[in-house]
């Protein structure tokens, strides 16, 4: 499904969709009254920015030393070069330790590796421990954000869904039961599992440590409670001193949701005794990406989901109209990287306003990886000029409008235009817009008259 | 080849210029570093109490199980910590120390030896952090000079009780860690 | 100062009266204004829709009708933007296609900062609301962005300030997308046409008369939902406002 069929059927509910534009504006809000508390907050955006351009140039360097160092502190590494690797990796630890249910907290890297199908087809009963990821866990749904995975849907949806799947009363919407109902309900899964899987936010290879951000406490519940800690990581998301999580932190969490800082904060360096850290670094495209001079700094991301917040497509269409793990601008700019084909609507969902790029903590210039993408789109699919003036339009020509513009003037333009602009799709424009009111000269020809 | 070298030489074969690592500079941090760390502990939702209050809580009965791991307040209830942390589930109240404060967001350091058991913060139902007034750092820069060389298998900033918004945006406090968090200033 | 004039093409076609306006206004401020008639377009609207290598030609046609002018001013900050940032390089005219780029303005930052006018002296009593076209407010920064840490300004707010009687609103999102974006308006158009309901539901919450902007392709898009809609509100570009409050 392409994203203008997917969007246009999120709009059909026009208040729905007006909800989900305000909610998600309201973070926004929180988000903006955050940085402009901070003096240096352009500056931070500088530094994350430069420091992560430094990483990428040295990945191989730093991702060397991260598993030097975390090896060297107890830490179990693995190397997947695909995700097939990676749920591979997992379930072989999880065999060794014969668990067959497991507690997971949020990580998009597992979902883009399709992680929970691959275990449960493998008899594992998986459990996603974030309440948002949870929500939609048990709606068979993937997140539709990624810091807020149950977004698009209302408490009357949730309360419906957990008086069937954790017996709540019928009809009861307040989010505090309701949560209460959860952590419940999760807390037994904690005591029971053996394994815990979480992502990572940052990995430092000068102390082979790496730092889990949450504000519901879930990970860290998950971890300390199990015998193993397998983490997720994709191989970008180093940062090379401990002192760069300074820059990061607090930008992170107010880039986020407004908050000053995440409510958790947790440095893994080593296990506790008699316990188990697995880290395992994933490729999965992130070298051929690495490799694209345009499209490189989109590895940069933190995963901050600002972008979506600001983005006034993605709130008006939700996170499920872009059809990829990582919806959003950021997901525009990703996703082609991985399959060209089927994303090839994404960079074109986005009137390339450049919002995304200003609210970026690490100054990501989304928008004009959108543009470039446009570019790489139209060479390597069927966008051809000649298909979209097929597909888009009555020709210029044959349109009405035309037929009353003053030909010369429209002939000149012509001539030195390719046939990709001959497409004059009014019949599209004028659905839910008049046409503009046509003079009866144009400039051109008023000049001439009155400028001779 | 492995999939780290694999990994590794596709990186390497694109033989990128290295790009500089910047500085971090200073920046200017709050002028009153208390009433900045006040303001940051009532913004996060967590509750700061006195010395006394403390006392009084853990001696009113409500929280029937107490572990107290505080070194700057002594002669709390409390309990030697079990093996298992899972034998903590019905644990009620933590009463923990950090090692220092952060005024812009209200964090707190803590290490394994702070925590006795790093599920302690997380699985008890309530959690007290005791802090040295004179602890107060100014933003999380200044965090990370101080902790740079120490080594602990487990750190973590905690910056107030366990939240959630995942349902509408509502805030509810308690997911799945402290329902909430009480910060004491000695 | 002597200036050449680049009216965009859909400009030229379906609103005459605001390259008039600019015209007007430029002449009024002490300019000697040129049109070079062999212009066409900018191509922005095949770049934009990832045909960017196929409009080699027009930006040829461009630079060989701009070059010998020192300055070229436009009442659009879109198709600035597009020949200053997304042109093709055109390797023979490779040093004409950077002089050309760099002395290319949008008419409020030409009158700004090369013009210096400070603000325009006259009178327009009307309450006026003014939509930024993001590829103005963003691409060439003519006013602040609502995501950055930076002081408030705003180039054209700043040409009005001085203008008598005219009410500038607030808008309550000071600088969403309108929803135009090009062959965005077509090719996602139930997108396009709620932003621009959105935006313009902004501007009448604030019961503003007239809504304003440097670009008229924002103003093209909402003034057809508008329209369609049978809203009253009139539509006018920086130029006319500036033109008709002058005189």
């Amino acid at each position: 499904m392409s994203h203008p069929s997917q969007a246009a059927n999120f709009l059909k509910d026009e208040k729905r969709a007006h909800w989900h534009d305000e909610t998600l504006w309201f973070v926004r809000e929180k988000r903006d009254i955050s940085s402009k508390g901070i003096p240096e907050w352009e500056e931070l955006r500088k530094l994350a920015s430069g420091i992560k351009d430094h990483v990428l140039t040295k990945l191989d360097y730093y991702l060397e030393e991260l598993e030097k160092k975390a090896t060297e502190n107890g830490i179990k590494v693995h190397w997947a070069k695909d995700a097939e690797e990676h749920n591979k990796i997992v379930l072989s630890i999880l065999e060794e330790k014969k668990c067959k249910a497991i507690v997971k907290s949020k990580s998009i890297l597992t979902e883009e590796c399709h992680l929970n199908p691959f275990l449960e087809k493998h008899g594992v009963e998986v459990v996603d421990t974030d309440l948002g990821e949870r929500i939609v866990q048990f709606l068979n749904q993937p997140p539709s954000h990624i810091v807020l995975p149950a977004i698009h849907l209302k408490k009357g949806d949730i309360s419906e869904i957990f008086h069937e799947k954790l017996q709540t009363e019928k009809g009861n919407e307040d989010p505090t039961y309701l949560t209460n109902a959860a952590r419940i309900h999760l807390r037994d899964k904690f005591m029971k599992a053996k394994v815990a899987i979480t992502g990572v936010n940052f990995a430092i290879p000068e102390t082979g440590e790496f730092v889990v951000c949450t504000n519901e406490g879930n990970a860290d519940m998950g971890v300390h409670l199990a015998d193993v800690h397998i983490a997720c990581m994709g191989i970008e998301k180093i940062i090379p001193r401990r002192e760069d999580l300074g820059i990061f932190l607090r930008l992170l969490a107010r880039s986020a949701t407004g908050q000053s800082i995440t409510n958790y904060n947790s440095h893994f360096r080593s296990p506790a005794p008699g316990k188990e850290i697995h880290l395992i670094l994933v490729d999965n495209g992130r070298t051929k990406q690495l490799g694209r001079e345009k499209f490189k700094n989109s590895l940069k991301c933190i995963r901050c989901g600002a972008c979506m917040n600001t983005c006034p497509i993605y709130r008006r269409s939700g996170g499920y109209s872009y059809g990829s793990t990582v919806p959003g601008p950021i997901g525009s700019i990703l996703s082609p990287g991985i399959d060209v084909k089927k994303y090839s609507t994404l960079p074109f969902a986005s009137t390339l306003c450049g919002s995304c790029s200003d609210v970026c903590p690490v100054k990501i210039n989304i928008h004009e990886q959108l543009y470039e993408w446009r570019q790489e789109i139209t060479k390597a699919q069927g966008w051809s000029a000649k298909g979209m003036s097929m597909k888009l339009a009555n020709g210029i020509f044959k349109s009405p409008l035309a037929y009353k513009v003053s030909g010369k003037v429209l002939r000149a333009t012509l001539k030195t235009l390719p046939n990709s602009i001959i497409y004059n799709p009014l019949n599209v424009w004028g659905k839910g817009r008049t046409v503009p009111e046509v003079p009866k000269e144009s400039f051109k020809e008023w000049y001439q008259k009155n400028r001779p | 080849m492995s999939s780290k070298n694999l990994i590794l030489s596709k990186i390497k074969n694109l033989a990128q210029e290295e790009k500089p690592l910047p500085e971090i500079p200073n920046f200017e941090t709050p002028e009153d570093l208390l009433e900045t760390f006040v303001n940051s502990v009532k913004l996060n939702k967590s509750t700061l109490i006195s010395k006394m209050e403390l006392q009084d809580l853990v001696n009113s009965g409500a929280y029937p199980k107490v572990y107290s791991g505080s070194k700057l307040i002594e002669d709390l209830k409390t309990f030697t910590l079990p093996e298992n942390p899972k034998d903590l589930n019905d644990l009620d109240l933590a009463i923990i120390d950090g090692q220092f404060g952060v005024a812009e967001n209200a964090a707190i350091w803590l290490e394994d030896e702070n925590l006795g058991l790093r599920a302690v913060p997380f699985i008890t139902q309530h959690l007290v952090i005791i802090l040295e007034k004179s602890k107060i750092l100014g933003n999380m820069h200044e965090a990370y000079t101080k902790i740079g060389s120490q080594f602990s298998g487990f750190g973590i900033f905690i910056a107030g009780p366990s939240k959630t918004a995942d349902i509408e945006q509502s805030l509810v406090i308690g997911a799945h860690g402290a329902k909430s968090l009480r910060v004491v200033l000695v | 100062m002597e200036v050449a004039l680049f009216i965009p093409c859909y400009i030229d076609q379906f609103y005459p009266h605001v390259a008039q306006a600019t015209l007007e206004l430029l002449e009024k401020l002490g300019c000697k204004v040129s049109y070079p008639l062999d212009q066409t377009c900018c191509g922005q609207p095949m770049a934009n829709s990832g045909f960017e290598r196929d409009t080699e030609g027009t930006t040829r046609q461009f630079i060989e009708t701009f070059k010998a002018y020192d300055f070229i001013v436009a009442p659009s900050g879109s198709c600035v933007l597009h020949i200053k940032e997304h042109q093709p390089k055109i390797d023979d005219l490779e040093q004409f296609q950077k002089e050309v780029q760099s002395k290319i303005y949008e008419l409020s930052e030409f009158l700004t900062d090369i013009l210096k006018v400070g603000t325009v002296k006259g009178s327009f009593p009307h309450k006026i609301g003014f939509h930024s076209s993001c590829h103005g407010q963003r691409g060439l920064r003519l006013s602040s962005s609502s995501e950055l840490n930076e002081a408030p300004f705003s180039k054209a707010k700043d040409l009005f300030a001085g203008i008598k009687d005219l009410e500038l609103v607030e808008l309550s999102r000071k600088d969403e997308c309108c929803g135009f974006g090009g062959t965005f308006a077509v090719s996602e158009e139930a997108l396009s046409i709620q932003m621009g309901k959105d935006r313009l539901a902004d501007h009448l919450d604030h019961q503003v008369e007239i809504i304003c902007g440097g670009d008229t392709s924002c103003l093209m898009h909402l003034q057809g939902i508008a329209e369609r809609n049978h809203k009253s509100v009139k539509f006018m570009h920086l130029a006319e406002i500036l033109n008709q409050a002058i005189s």
